[in-house]
Parts: structure tokens; sequence; C-alpha cells
């Protein structure tokens, strides 16, 4: 059967009246920013690429509830990220683990732009110099 | 020549792992995650039975046998679907079948089943998921194959057919209950 | 009847796109001057054809044809008149035609407006833009055809996905594919260049230069588009989904986003390649890449192999057309390349320090850029093809790698117009430095005495912009002091830059200082927010023309004076219940207050004791956001402009002579 185009993120909005975003009781500012900044880390289980912060499923109500509840545990980010990876899988965190196979994610566009380097290098090198700057007419110098 | 040609053998590249894409992407559920708990023990529960609210089941008190936890919901759709095969499993008696209500309430669980029949050993109730969240739940229906020792040999994520039966959990049984041979 | 129409027209649409390929081509490599006329009036019959495909799509929408299944899946009886019309592109077979559609007004276009082009160009040209109907055109009647009837016709149609209820939608998809489809130009002049045999032959320094000089104006103006067509697709994103982002990294905003970058750095390529004679082959794969990448965008977006909110619904068969597609035009291009690339080295010699060796380095950042995107977003495909399980790659990961990358790029920028061809002495620089400091240290001050919580990013920020706006500014004094005007390639670049510097400000200030908040009000009370006092007063009952609507009324107060009302909503369409959030946004230059309508809370057993008839809310202050877009337009601006130049309307005359 042909889907409308964006169906999958509207599934998504779909069960907003089913549960109620409800404000967490943050302590303060900082709390609540930790909080906001984690869960834009997480990744919604269910939803076609939303982040936990944004996502109104009632899966992510309930995974932020785990969130706060874990960050007045006392728990770090690395910790609660932790927590929830052993649960879903990596699938859950838009963050690519800085270890293991995901390093090589993040080594892979700096060698890019290593190997981009060594060739414009190269390149620079190998032209012939000129003597002295050619002075162009303003028309020309565009 | 080489130099020349390496934007084509990168598009090459390219290419093949698009029609691998294509491949997978024909075959699995997008929604489906793999469970990082297969082959790792069950994850504890200690929850309310449906027909015995007062009676508190430990996940610790099923072991010994395997069986098929399966999550549901009188608000899904698709466990309508998986039911009769459940009930067909549950009645074979080759697996024990448990019942996870999962995020629901009480009264329309037990509508539901007296609509559709209640083919479960017994049913555990999750009615703010929070144990769920240990289990990777994150919605229904769900199927966990654990064996008798605790541990999750198979994850379904998505309604239960007859293939899926034969060929993911009947075989997986069979590994599990050789290995408690000899008790 | 109407469809069928459609459905013809289509056909006879691809028969012409088949001619004007094969006929063109083989007359312009045979040299055989009747052959090559069909170009011309073959484009102009493709565009009266798949303009007709389209008007019949159009009319069955507006007459709500329900025996198109196409039209049954995305319209509805409710649907008022102007989504009827913009539903034609809401889903995939008829964005498919809006595409041929647009390709088909490109390829007319460059037969309007190529004058003074040599036959064998122009047929050359036309005959690639053919082939690429070819593919889309087939790729309709084939897989995806918009007319196929539904037998018995519905009685009620689907409806249009309510998140397409919306002007921005109306605008975004067509300009983008301005843009995407437009970088087929800039490609077509290269395969086209590289098959004629002078260029190859002779190696000729002047006829590679002939061949980009002819293409840039096309490929400044697809630029232009594809920023806009990113421009609107983030501004409506931030006003339409409810949760005040204006960027993902989706799967399919990078895929837009990726044709955008490598063709940055095919503008900045072609203008030394047509100045200086230098960079050709980088030019050509520049070219070459820009619309590959548009293609896989659309291969992105179709086929399913990556989860996004923007995707069409996946279908294994598309991927696998469109995949063998792709493999024809871009393989069959990069093997082209391979062979008849210019192999010597050419173009006048440079310095190390020179404008030639700034925009190289230039061209490898963006390229870089892109490299990145692409990595980071088929990532989580290829660790699944190796059983590597399923990850995620999301904003952390891209936020950084491209602000690691674009930070070279913000500090190289203003000594870019500065930079002499050839050969610059480091001397030189001082007035532009000594200007910029003393802008950035201004800059910085007017931070900090007004700066209202301003961190190490918001300073950054501020420097950021204040180098590139001086730089380009005192780049902009000091031409005009030297000569009376400014040529429009100049003014388009100082515009463009001048829009880069708003840019960054205003990406670095919103997520540097952006403030949000969930908070639950009862009618009559209110939440302070940066200063800022919202009062919610409560939600009443409104009905729309399809939808029902809760809808909330707020005021913001800036200490006493009242500054805006706001009216966030939570729609019900009637035609599926699907519930939609529209935001309620009080828009400015220095910031946006922003409001989402949560749910009614009710007191619940939890332990939260929450009042009846209190409402959750999402509130955002998001200061200089605005700076973003209109950075944005700034630079779609420039691109027009430049495109505009005198130079790339004069009728090459001698170049009919040199032909001869």
């Amino acid at each position: 059967m042909m889907r409308n185009f964006i169906l999958p993120l509207l599934f998504a909005l779909l069960p907003t009246l089913a549960c109620a975003v409800e404000p967490l009781p943050f302590r303060d500012r900082a709390e609540e920013q930790r909080f906001q900044q984690l869960a834009a880390e997480l990744r919604c289980v269910k939803c076609q690429n939303q982040s936990l912060a944004d996502s109104n499923a009632p899966i992510a109500h309930d995974l932020r509830r785990e969130v706060f509840e874990l960050m007045r545990e006392g728990h770090s980010d690395d910790e609660i990220k932790d927590f929830l990876s052993r649960r879903y899988g990596e699938f859950v965190l838009y963050r690519p683990p800085l270890a293991g196979d995901t390093l090589l994610i993040w080594i892979a566009p700096p060698l890019v732009l290593l190997a981009g380097t060594l060739v414009l290098w190269l390149v620079v090198r190998g032209r012939r110099r000129p003597a002295a700057a050619e002075t162009l007419r303003p028309e020309e110098d565009a | 020549m080489l130099r020349r040609l390496l934007p084509l053998i990168v598009f090459v590249a390219l290419g093949l792992l698009m029609l691998i894409g294509i491949r997978i992407s024909a075959d699995r559920d997008p929604d489906a995650l793999p469970t990082p708990l297969l082959n790792q023990p069950a994850p504890g529960f200690a929850l309310p039975e449906l027909h015995q609210p007062d009676r508190i089941v430990r996940s610790e008190e099923l072991a010994g046998a395997p069986y098929l936890l399966n999550v549901w919901g009188s608000w899904c759709p698709s466990c309508r679907i998986e039911h009769p095969v459940i009930t067909e499993l549950a009645n074979s008696g080759r697996l024990r079948v448990i019942g996870y209500n999962y995020k629901d309430e009480r009264e329309d669980a037990l509508r539901w089943l007296g609509q559709f029949g209640d083919p479960y050993d017994l049913i555990v109730v999750d009615e703010d998921g929070r144990t769920a969240i240990d289990w990777g739940i994150y919605g229904a229906p769900e199927s966990f194959l654990v064996d008798a020792q605790g541990v999750i040999r198979f994850k379904l994520v998505g309604p239960l057919s007859d293939d899926i039966i034969e060929r993911d959990i009947l075989p997986r049984i069979g590994v599990a209950s050789a290995e408690t041979a000899t008790p | 009847m109407i469809p069928e129409l459609g459905q013809v027209a289509l056909i006879l649409a691809l028969l012409v796109a088949t001619l004007q390929f094969v006929l063109s081509l083989w007359g312009a490599q045979r040299g055989r001057e009747s052959l090559m006329a069909v170009a011309r009036p073959a484009a102009y019959t493709q565009l009266a054809l798949v303009l007709l495909s389209f008007v019949m799509l159009t009319v069955a929408f507006a007459g709500q044809d329900f025996s198109v299944a196409y039209v049954a899946n995305n319209s509805n009886s409710l649907l008022p008149m102007h989504y009827r019309i913009t539903a034609v592109w809401g889903a995939h077979e008829g964005s498919l035609l809006l595409w041929a559609l647009v390709l088909s007004l490109w390829t007319a276009a460059v037969a309007r407006f190529s004058r003074s082009l040599p036959p064998e160009v122009i047929a050359r040209v036309l005959a690639i833009l053919g082939l690429v109907a070819i593919g889309f055109l087939s790729f309709m009647l084939f897989t995806s055809n918009p007319f196929d009837r539904l037998l018995p016709a519905a009685v009620e149609g689907h409806d249009l996905n309510p998140l397409l209820q919306d002007p921005g939608f109306i605008i975004h998809p067509p300009m983008i594919y301005m843009g995407y489809v437009g970088f087929s130009v800039a490609f077509a002049f290269a395969i086209a260049s590289m098959l004629d045999s002078r260029s190859a032959g002779h190696n000729s320094e002047r006829d590679w230069t002939r061949w980009v000089r002819w293409s840039r104006p096309w490929t400044n103006v697809a630029w232009a588009f594809q920023t806009l067509g990113i421009v609107l697709g983030s501004w409506w994103a931030y006003y339409e989904l409810g949760w005040g982002g204006w960027w993902f990294w989706d799967p399919v905003e990078n895929g837009s986003f990726m044709p955008w970058l490598v063709g940055t750095a095919l503008l900045h390529s072609q203008a030394v390649t047509e100045k200086r004679g230098s960079f050709r082959s980088w030019t050509l794969l520049l070219a070459i890449a820009a619309f590959s990448l548009s293609l896989l965008g659309t291969f992105i977006v179709r086929s399913g192999v990556l989860t996004s909110v923007h995707s069409f619904a996946a279908d294994p068969a598309r991927g696998v057309f469109i995949l063998v597609f792709l493999c024809i035009i871009i393989g069959g291009s990069l093997l082209l390349y391979a062979f008849r690339a210019p192999d010597a080295v050419a173009g006048k010699p440079f310095a190390p320090l020179s404008r030639e060796t700034l925009l190289m380095t230039n061209n490898l950042l963006f390229s870089a850029a892109a490299a990145m995107v692409l990595i980071g977003t088929l990532a989580p495909l290829l660790f699944e093809a190796l059983n590597l399980g399923r990850i995620s790659v999301g904003p952390p990961f891209f936020d950084l790698q491209f602000a690691i990358l674009m930070a070279p790029v913000v500090l190289l920028l203003p000594f870019g117009p500065f930079t002499r061809w050839q050969k610059e002495l480091p001397g030189r620089y001082l007035p532009l430095l000594r200007f910029a400091v003393t802008a950035i240290l201004l800059a910085l001050l007017l931070g900090w005495l007004l700066g209202d919580g301003f961190t190490l990013k918001s300073y950054i920020g501020v420097a950021a912009s204040a180098w590139i706006i001086a730089g380009t500014l005192r780049y902009a004094w000091q031409r005009l002091r030297s000569s009376s005007a400014l040529n429009a390639e100049t003014a388009g670049m100082l515009l463009a830059h001048f829009g880069m510097g708003l840019f960054v400000a205003g990406v670095l200030l919103v997520e540097s200082l952006g403030v949000e908040k969930d908070v639950a009000l009862k009618p009559g009370s209110s939440a302070e927010i940066n200063g800022y006092r919202f009062q919610f007063d409560g939600v009443e009952r409104v009905q729309g023309p399809n939808y029902r609507a809760d809808r909330g009324s707020l005021v913001v107060f800036d200490g006493e004076q009242e500054i805006a009302r706001l009216h966030p909503e939570k729609r019900a369409y009637a035609s599926g219940g699907q519930i939609m959030t529209e935001a309620a946004i009080d828009p400015a230059l220095h910031r946006d207050l922003y409001v989402a309508l949560g749910e009614r809370l009710d007191a619940r057993g939890d332990g939260a004791t929450v009042e009846a008839s209190s409402w959750s809310l999402r509130i955002y202050v998001k200061p200089f956001v605005r700076l973003i877009w209109l950075g944005g337009l700034m630079m779609m601006l420039g691109g027009f402009v430049a495109a505009a130049d005198r130079r790339f309307r004069k009728p090459a005359t001698a170049v009919r002579t040199e032909a001869a």
C-alpha cells in the first residue's frame, strides 16, 4: 500500500494524545540543560530518526523519565548512555562511541582531509613558481 | 591512469554498498532493533499477576524450563493478529507462554482476553513500562524466548507467526532443553 | 480520460528525450548539422509534453478524481483547493513528475539561452540532459506511474499528509528540485566537454576554458536555487515540526547538503579554471560529483535504504532501478573521465601563496566536508551490511566534524579576495588585518556589554562573523575606491560572503544562547523565560476547513510592555485523525519567541498533583535564529547576481572563427 510522504514521522507524532508531555521537576537551570543535552544525544527507538528530546512517542516519554531518574540517582552522562545502550543497543546513541569499530567513523573524515591536504601540498609544490605577482586590471581581478 | 580511475573505483564501492543496502532493507523491518540482550541472562522482574494483582511474580520463579515472554496490550492491533498463533503455541504444550501486559489498563486487558481468549500460563502486568526498559522493550508485540537457565535466546519484534516458531523458536528450545537434560 | 492523456504525454516525452539524446549526440560526434539541429526542438517539445502531463495530474487533483490511485492516496474531499494543487508533489510518484518537469524546464532554458554556443556544443549538452530525462521518465513509467488507475475508484481519499498542508511545503520542493536538477546542467557541460574531441585531442587550454565559462552562469543559478531550497527546508522544519530545531543532519537533509557543498567547491573551482586555466580536472570531477550527489540524494529518499523522517515509501524495486540509473550516469561519466580528462597539468603557474592555492584549499575543505557527511550518513548502512549491528550517527558527530572543517574556511575566507592570482606577498594583508581585527574587538566589546548570558561559543560566533563581514566590506571598499563600479561577479561574491558571515553568527549565537523550557500552566498563570513573561490565557476549541483544533492563547510581556500574542494549536485532521502541532512564533531579527502546545494535564495518580485544566507548553527563546536563514538568502542572492555578469552573456563571436 502506498504510504504518504513523511508518514512515519506522523506515526511518531500520533501517540501524542495517549501520553502527556509532562514538564519534569528540575531543580535548577543547570540540571534542565544537562537533561536537554543528554536527551538530544539519545535516539528515540521507535521513531523515524528523532531524538529523545523531540519525540512525543510513549516510549520516548518513558525513556525520558528513566533518564531523569538516573540523573537524580547521581549517575554520570556516560553511565546513563551505557545503561540505555545495554538495553537497546548502540542504535540509541546519536554520538557513535569513540571506541571499537565506531571509532573508525570518527577518524575517517580527518583521514580524508589529511589525504587531501597531502595532495594539495604536492600539487602546489609541483607548480612552477612565477617571478612576481601578475597585476591584473581590475576587471580581471574578480 | 590509476589516479584517474580512482573516482570510478570509489563509486563502484559505493554502488555495491547501496546494492547491499537495498537487499538488507527489503528483508528487514526497519523498526526492529537487534537486542543486545541476546544470549545474556534475562533481566529480572517482579511484577503483579493480571488475574491476582496481589501476587507478585518474580522472574526467578520461572527458571527451570524455557518460556516465551509475549509482550502485548489491548491497544495493539498487531497483537490481535498474532494471538491465534500464540494460542496455538500455548495449547500445544511445547513451550510455556507468559504474557507481559505492557502499558495497559487492567480492565481493558481483561476485556481483551475475554474477547480473544487467554492462552497464557500467567500474565505479568507492567502498567507504567519501567520494567520493560530493562528488557529493551519499546512496543508491542514483542516476544522473548528465555531458556531454562534464564538466558535470552531469541527476541522478536513484531507479530509471531508459524514460520518464525518453526524456524527460530523451536530449534532454540531444543538447544536450551538439551542443556537441562542432566539436572 | 485526462489521466490517460497525462500518461500518453509522458510516453511521448520519453520518446522525444530518446531522440534528443541519440540523434543530437550522434550528430555532434559525427559533425552532422541536420542531426544536431534536432536538439533544440526536441528540448522544447519535451517541455511541452511533460508540462502537459503535469497539468493533467494537477487537473485530476483539482477535480478530486479518486479513480487515480495517486490522487486517492494524497487528497481528500475536505482538502482546500490550494493544497489539492500542491499535493501533486506530495508523494513519490508526483514528485518525480515535478523532477521531470523541472528538468525539462532547465533543458529548454539551456536550449533557449545558448544562442552564442556552437551547434555541436549545444547538441552535446542537450543530449546529455536528454539522457537524464530518459532515466527519470522511464523510472516513472516503469515503476512509479502517477496516473495508475484505482478501480473501483475510492469513495474518499486518504488525504494529503497534514505536515504538508502548509505554505512552506508549497515552495520548498520545487526550489530544491531547481537546485538538484540545475546541477545536471554543469554536469552536462562537463560530459559534453569531455566528448568534444577538440578538447581532448589538443588539450587546449582555451577549449577547456571556454567550456567552463559557458557553464558558470548555469552553475551559479543552480547553486543559488539549491541554497534557497535548503534554507526553505530548514525554515519550514523549524516552524512546522514543533521542536524548534533548524537542522538535524537527517539522511535526506544530508542528501541535499552534499550537492550544495560540492557545488560551492565547483563554483570556486570554475572561477580558477576560467581565469587561469588551472584545475581543469578538479572542475570536471566536481561537476560530475555535484550532480552525482543529487542523484544519490534522490536514491536515499526513495529506496528505503536509510531511515529518515523524509523518506518516501520504501520500495526495493525502485531502489534497484535508481541504482542502475546511477551506475549508468555516474559510472559512465567517471569512466569517461578516466579516459578523457585532460592529462597534462596546465594553466598559468602559481606560487604557494596565491589565490589559486587558497581556492584549492577551499575546494579541499568543502569536498572533505561533503565526504564527511557522506561517511556519517552511510556509516549505519555500512555497519549493517557488515553485520556489525545497528548504530546511529547523528548531530553530535556531524556538528563537531563540520565545525572542525568549517573553522579553516571561516579563517581563510576574508583573505581570499585580497589574494592576487599567481603570487601574493604576506605584507599586503596588513590593511585587511588591521581593519578586521579592530572590527572583531569592537564586536566582542559590544557582545560583552549588551550580550545576556554570552558563553564562549557566543563570543566565537561574534568574532567569526565580524571577521568575515569586516573582511568582505574592506575588500568591497578597496575595489570601489580603485575602480568606479563592481562587476556582477564581484558583487555576487561579496553578497555571498557577507551572507556567510550572518549565517555563522546566527548558528553560533542561537546554539549558545537559545533557551528551551517545558512548563505546565493553568490559564491565567505565567512563565518567566529569559526576561520575557509568557502569560497563558487558556485554550479554546476552533474549527478549520478540514480539522478541529485546540487553540492556545498566550500574551508575551517584556517588562510591562506587551510584545506579542501567540496562538499555538493542536490540530486533529478529519480525514485520519492525525494530530499536528502548530507552533506559534513571534519572529524578530534579534530573537524568536516560540511556543508549542502540549497536553491538557489532568490530575494523575502517580504522585504528581497537577491541577486539572492546566496545559503543558514548550517555550523557546531563540536569539538571532533568523540570521541563519537571512545569511542563506544572501548567499542565494549572491549566486544569482554573479550569474548575471555581462561577461557570461557576451556572444562568443571569437569562438566561431576559431572553430572554422
